[in-house]
């Protein structure tokens, strides 16, 4: 059993009771709650006849269903606005903090939580969505929940869990140019396989993770969903406190000081004992692309599609299924795919620096006339701070569309869809059967600079080569 | 359709019914309920939803649609069931047109806490034990009486044994599963709790 690791310190630090059917009892510091998952979780106090136990740590924002092309009010669809009025309706009965659309703050939940520094080290953080492990980039312990989870938060601000085991993917050495954190969570989740890390919390460390920048381990964390892990973190460094001075919700003036001793007290330890550790060479990873229908089924872009031979006994099923659906062979190089959406956005790769790399691959380009290529950025803050930069700019005059900020298609519940069986190359994280909208639209996943280059080849290629044009 | 559904109440010690097989690793919760039947404010129409796309495409032989399978409550499946989206609609999906217990070679974690929490056993099988009962869930019919206090599942005169973990199991025999009141319970450590958090303080 782990020892002295972050996650053992944040775990006891939180741990209210031990349950008597053996489960522990856990205090949730931060509650993020959104349109889809928390409707219900409202209907069910009010059966229950309960309040939300203390609504000051409790934040919403509306992310997932909100159209990015006009956000005017009433939404076009019907359902969407229902949606969002639940949330108005039930954030102002229950006097919780809402960050609305036009607020200046509204954006993709885990994009926004972030940048206005209610994310911190040492918190357990909850939301009723798998991506939520994007929080631990903070050191913080933060997971996804399901509906019924969220009306036990908004309750009684604790859920029901079992301890987590903790593996350390120590990633040594750096990556390369024009590789990209999410092309080292890809690479990760390739090596380990998409249900390794089920049981456990994924701590990623060593040297090529410390190089990152916070909006890089947040990419990283991100994704440990995909590899099984509920929860993923980064142990807190002077990069994470320099980012969170002073943004909104920081601590100020002599809290500040207290608040960093204190973090830095929660890393994990020399002596810390892990239940497993596996080790990443970094500098071995080439820009990677998915070819099939899990995010482990992915391949370094040099990289021919592997045959099933190739693949372990527990993989072979899954790929047979992928080959058929996404019409690609086995032996063939994933190299000049053609391509007929370009998205690139999301809670994995819809931040400012994001957007800052993919531009710059854009510069003077002109997206393939067969392509429809659109940015959807994270958030509000993200969208001003692009706007002021030029990005819009830069990207319209390619041929992009410029969107509002939301979710929009990395899963499609809003009108932004794949259609029939066309190919995206996407900065979402899910490649999953008809993720993206269509019942038979097939999912390239790649970094945001790698969607840039496939929108101006109309094919999926290696931006390496784009960046020494 | 089925009957009018109840959701399951208080303390859970058996399922017994119909098997129903579907076969494949790695059935993500987009594929369960694809994301278009989240825009929604309750979970009541959900269960005719469930697997929508993937009966479409296979034009009215899904398991879901077969005769055979209409009243089956125990659902086996393969690897990593589940994985995915938190979203608790896939098992709400799941339990509204049927579904009471899932036996399985191994399931993603979220979907996991998402069915207990709602009511739903999830036991596990090894591979070489699921296949067969597939099969045999597929060509003719497979019932079961599952007793969760000794995590069983009795066919006839054979036993199989199923593994299930002890804390979930204590929870479905207690009726803890329905964890609020169970949480509630300990509002004076909660409140203390509270209190002594270094970055409430922090951040006021």
């Amino acid at each position: 059993m782990s020892q002295n690791t972050l996650f053992d310190k944040v775990w006891d630090l939180h741990k209210v009771a031990d349950l008597p059917g053996g489960s522990s009892q856990v205090f949730i510091g931060l509650h993020l709650i959104h349109e889809v998952t928390s409707p219900q979780a409202f209907g069910a106090l009010k059966d229950k006849n309960l309040k939300v136990k203390f609504p000051s740590r409790t934040i919403a924002t509306v992310d997932h269903i909100v159209p990015t092309d006009n956000q005017s009010r009433p939404f076009k669809d019907n359902l969407a606005e229902q949606m969002i009025e639940a949330l108005e309706k039930n954030c102002k009965k229950h006097k919780i903090k809402f960050f609305n659309i036009g607020s200046g703050s509204q954006g993709i939940v885990h994009v926004v939580a972030p940048e206005l520094g209610l994310t911190q080290p040492g918190m357990t953080i909850a939301c009723g969505d798998s991506h939520t492990s994007t929080h631990g980039a903070f050191g913080s312990i933060a997971f996804g929940i399901g509906t019924s989870q969220v009306r036990d938060v908004l309750a009684s601000q604790t859920l029901a869990m079992n301890k987590l085991k903790v593996r350390q993917i120590w990633c040594k050495n750096k990556l390369s140019d024009g590789v990209f954190a999410k092309d080292l969570v890809l690479h990760i989740i390739n090596k380990l396989g998409v249900k390794a890390g089920v049981g456990y919390a994924y701590e990623f460390s060593g040297p090529a993770i410390h190089l990152l920048s916070m909006e890089e381990r947040m990419t990283i964390c991100n994704m440990s969903i995909e590899g099984g892990a509920r929860c993923g973190y980064i142990n807190p460094d002077k990069i994470t406190f320099n980012y969170i001075k002073e943004r909104q919700f920081a601590p100020k003036n002599e809290n500040w000081l207290k608040a960093v001793t204190w973090w830095k007290s929660l890393a994990s330890e020399k002596d810390a004992i892990y239940d497993d550790v596996v080790s990443i060479d970094a500098s071995k990873v080439e820009p990677t692309v998915t070819w099939g229908i899990t995010p482990g089924q992915s391949i370094g872009v040099s990289q021919k599609i592997p045959k099933l031979k190739e693949l372990s006994e527990d993989d072979q099923f899954i790929a047979g299924e992928a080959y058929e659906y996404m019409g690609l062979n086995p032996g063939q190089a994933i190299k000049n795919t053609p391509i007929d959406v370009c998205f690139i956005g999301s809670c994995t790769n819809g931040r400012i620096s994001d957007l800052r790399v993919a531009a710059k691959i854009v510069q003077n380009h002109k997206v393939s006339p067969n392509v429809k290529a659109f940015v959807v950025p994270g958030s509000e803050k993200v969208a001003k701070a692009a706007i002021e930069e030029g990005l819009d700019k830069i990207f319209k005059e390619a041929g992009f569309q410029w969107r509002e900020p939301g979710c929009s298609m990395c899963l499609a519940m809003n009108p932004d869809k794949l259609t029939g069986n066309q190919v995206s190359a996407s900065s979402s994280n899910r490649n999953f059967k008809g993720r993206q909208g269509s019942p038979s639209g097939r999912t390239l996943l790649m970094s945001p600079a790698m969607v840039a280059a496939a929108a101006i080849e109309g094919k999926v290629s290696d931006v390496r080569e784009f960046i020494k044009k | 359709m089925k009957e009018e559904f109840k959701p399951p109440k208080g303390k859970i010690i058996k399922v017994c019914g119909k098997c129903i097989s579907l076969v494949g690793d790695d059935i993500d919760t987009d594929r369960i309920i694809p994301a278009r039947f989240l825009k929604c404010v309750d979970f009541e129409s959900l269960g005719d939803a469930v697997f929508e796309d993937d009966r479409k495409d296979l034009m009215g032989k899904h398991p879901f649609d077969l005769k055979s399978n209409r009243n089956a409550v125990i659902l086996l499946v393969n690897s990593n069931f589940g994985c995915g989206s938190s979203r608790e609609h896939a098992p709400q999906a799941l339990m509204r047109w049927g579904i009471k217990a899932i036996i399985g070679e191994s399931f993603a974690e979220i979907f996991y806490s998402n069915c207990i929490a709602i009511g739903i056993p999830c036991f596990t099988l090894a591979k070489k034990d699921i296949k067969p009962l597939q099969v045999r869930a597929d060509t003719g019919n497979l019932f079961f009486d599952i007793d969760i206090k000794n995590v069983i599942a009795i066919e006839g005169s054979t036993k199989h044994k199923l593994q299930l973990k002890e804390s979930s199991k204590n929870m479905f025999l207690t009726g803890e599963w329905d964890a609020t009141s169970t949480l509630l319970s300990n509002i004076k450590l909660i409140e203390s709790k509270m209190d002594n958090l270094p970055y409430i303080n922090l951040n006021n």
